[in-house]
């Protein structure tokens, strides 16, 4: 149980948002590195030649949806809903598996096109700043998963709203990092 | 349990409606990127709507609307140094011409 705190925040919501303060500038310097290198891509392949609109539009379009999903499961445990939020917060583990799959196909794809990490400019910063994207979304998989085996163990409960509200911060941020690699990288190309 | 005593979160039928939005700016920003007459104001045009569908995300999904204004700051703050970091690197790069 957590008291009174002096800013009327408690202590682990204000945690949170600082560390996605933090994460908005790891992701600054990594967006920067990557359009500071757009268009000065010498060796082929070149971004145009791989990138696959219709498809990573369906994957985007996923997790903007795993979002909703998200607020619906805390909104279902804010009520005490237990079977809604098992199956919300299954539902955005899900959908950030889908989300998963779509990456590993899409890098498998370069890779067997003849573009590995290393082989030009595009593909370090790309695969850099989607890979660390990646791993965020892999890790918010987790603890989305860590929270459903407790919801169903019977451990997690409307008393525990604010540890789902805090994943749904985290969850919410990788979000909004997608919304804005997917019009710099894959629109502005 | 804390004390916290934010303002109520927004209601299911809004939580749907957003989503909907976002989906909607989604299918509008591939659209844009297709029709080439469009090509002089693409950037501009995805940029607002990349906006947009951001703070959708960050007013209604996370809060931020209802939360109250020092959870806004930490967040506009970090957002802010980084965009500081992205269009001043750009910059000294000379990513925007001349």
């Amino acid at each position: 149980m957590e008291g009174p705190t002096s800013t009327g925040i408690p202590n682990r919501k204000l945690a949170m948002w600082t560390f996605i303060g933090s994460e908005c500038m790891l992701f600054g310097t990594l967006i920067a590195t990557y359009m500071i290198y757009r268009g000065r891509n010498l060796v082929p392949p070149y971004p145009h030649d791989l990138l696959n609109i219709p498809f990573i539009t369906v994957t985007t379009f996923v997790l903007l949806m795993s979002s909703l999903m998200m607020v619906l499961a805390l909104a279902a445990v804010q009520r005490n809903d237990l079977r809604a939020t098992k199956l919300w917060l299954g539902l955005t583990a899900l959908f950030g598996l889908i989300f998963l799959g779509g990456q590993y196909y899409e890098f498998s794809h370069f890779v067997h096109e003849g573009l590995p990490l290393s082989r030009n400019l595009f593909s370090s910063t790309f695969f850099v700043l989607t890979g660390t994207h990646g791993a965020h979304v892999a890790g918010g998989v987790i603890w989305l998963g860590t929270l459903l085996v407790r919801t169903v163990n019977g451990k997690l409960d409307a008393r525990h709203a604010e540890t789902v509200e805090i994943a749904g911060l985290y969850w919410h941020f990788v979000d909004v990092v997608w919304i804005i690699l997917f019009t710099l990288i894959y629109l502005l190309v | 349990m804390s004390s916290h005593s934010a303002g109520s979160h927004p209601s299911t039928r809004l939580y749907v409606a957003v989503a909907v939005i976002l989906a909607a700016l989604t299918a509008l920003e591939v659209m844009v990127f297709y029709i080439e007459a469009l090509a002089p104001v693409l950037i501009p045009i995805l940029l607002v709507m990349m906006a947009a569908k951001f703070a959708l995300v960050a007013m209604f999904f996370m809060h931020l609307k209802s939360d109250g204004p020092v959870l806004t700051a930490i967040f506009a703050w970090g957002v802010f140094i980084a965009t500081a970091i992205v269009v001043g690197l750009m910059a000294i790069f000379g990513k925007f011409g001349a």
